[in-house]
């Protein structure tokens, strides 16, 4: 008979699950012939814990760990990113890629979706984007552009497909020139790229496609985001970036990620996923995330209509035949 | 502008088929299918009704009125429509 459900299915064995790791990225840089790392450091949890299981498993001089602030970056992250570097004793580089983010128009492109329905916005407002619909109301999920003027005064609106995908794209410059600096460094330096998503973020699609999703190891993708949490401990990961409430640090109003993504806060969320995943009711899981077993049924819809939404992204490029001599199946 | 019921299921159905299927017929759609349950629409396919409903019959329509019992199958999109622009 299985265990039932409670949060304590999320308990690690932290030193093991580290050594298992370390041993899977030793392994994988033998097996590809690259020395060591680069690690794209946001200041958050998962780019530091990432950090810290690659100087654990290969030495510090074996990381190379990268901050890429912009415009729209919150104040504290390149104080945050760089605390962790200078922790974990590691080499480090700043590259601002606000120019070429706005070589490549991102902002430009940007500011005109937004002022495709709100006519008023100007490069001097704020915005981002929330997520609205789901748990409580049983809505459909749809996205609205929050955007405050210089005087303070904040306007919200729902954005139509257009202006959404407007929006979105431009966006996605960011993570993909991030990315494209990582690969730049980790070819100079002969290292791999990393990619640092947890359980909730791969499982759920929540990256950019050739972006944060592109990168050779992805050491925690298979960790509820509990556990990142868990390991950052047990790691020595700086206590203010453990606590340090998760953000996509994308737009310029500062925006949590359940509010642009999740239906719940990533406690909750972790709990509907891994109850979801081992085949443990809604009326289980409820008591422990303190919502009604409807709501929790709409989670679990939920995550299988964003899984479903985003399997475009998990793919590679489709041939019309394999090519078996250059290793396709 | 005049329609009926089946005129405008007739209309979604030829979106539906056009705009989610790349063309292919949309007759092996049932009336009652769950678009979201099948997997035929997610949540940017939405946006892509609204802006249809509002092209095509001038329909606006409210954040609180995007609910699957509003937009998740051919019939209820089609009484959504009726009751938002019924026939003049």
């Amino acid at each position: 008979m299985p265990a039932p459900f409670s949060p304590e299915l999320l308990r690690l064995d932290l030193r093991a699950e580290a050594d298992r790791i370390g041993a899977i990225v030793r392994d994988y840089l033998l097996s590809v012939r690259r020395k060591g790392v680069v690690v794209g450091l946001s200041g958050g949890i998962d780019s530091s814990v990432t950090l810290a299981l690659c100087v654990r498993a290969l030495g510090p001089e074996r990381v190379f760990g990268l901050h890429m602030p912009e415009r729209d970056s919150a104040e504290d992250t390149l104080s945050l990113s760089r605390s962790v570097s200078a922790h974990f004793g590691i080499a480090s580089e700043a590259e601002d890629i606000t120019a070429l983010l706005d070589a490549a128009g991102c902002y430009r492109r940007r500011d005109k979706a937004v002022q495709s329905v709100i006519p008023g916005y100007a490069s001097d407002w704020k915005c981002k984007i929330v997520l609205s619909g789901g748990v409580e109301t049983g809505g459909l999920n749809v996205f609205h552009v929050v955007a405050q003027a210089p005087d303070g005064t904040q306007t919200k609106k729902r954005l139509p497909l257009e202006a959404y995908l407007g929006v979105v794209a431009a966006s996605n410059f960011k993570q993909r020139i991030r990315k494209m600096l990582e690969y730049y460094h980790a070819d100079r330096l002969n290292y791999a790229t990393t990619g640092t998503p947890n359980r909730l973020e791969y499982d759920q699609g929540f990256f950019v496609k050739q972006g944060d999703g592109a990168a050779d190891i992805k050491p925690i993708a298979h960790l509820y985001k509990t556990q990142v949490y868990a390991l950052a401990e047990y790691l020595g990961v700086p206590e203010e970036i453990r606590r340090r409430p998760p953000t996509t640090d994308t737009y310029s109003l500062p925006q949590g990620q359940d509010e642009f993504y999740f239906a719940l806060p990533y406690a909750q969320m972790d709990l509907c996923l891994l109850g979801k995943n081992h085949g443990y009711p809604p009326a289980d899981v409820a008591p422990w995330v303190g919502l009604g077993v409807p709501q929790v049924e709409r989670v679990y819809k939920d995550i299988d209509s964003k899984r479903h939404a985003t399997r475009y992204l998990h793919l590679g490029p489709r041939l019309v035949e394999s090519v078996v001599e250059a290793g396709n199946k | 502008m005049k329609h009926t019921t089946d005129q405008v299921k007739a209309a979604l159905r030829d979106f539906v088929a056009g705009n989610f299927l790349l063309g292919k017929d949309a007759r092996t759609i049932g009336d009652q299918d769950s678009f979201l349950d099948s997997g035929l629409v997610d949540s940017t396919g939405i946006l892509e009704f609204v802006g249809f409903l509002e092209e095509t019959w001038g329909i606006a329509v409210e954040d609180e009125e995007l609910l699957p019992d509003n937009f998740d199958s051919l019939d209820k999109l089609t009484a959504f429509v009726m009751r938002k622009a019924p026939a003049a």
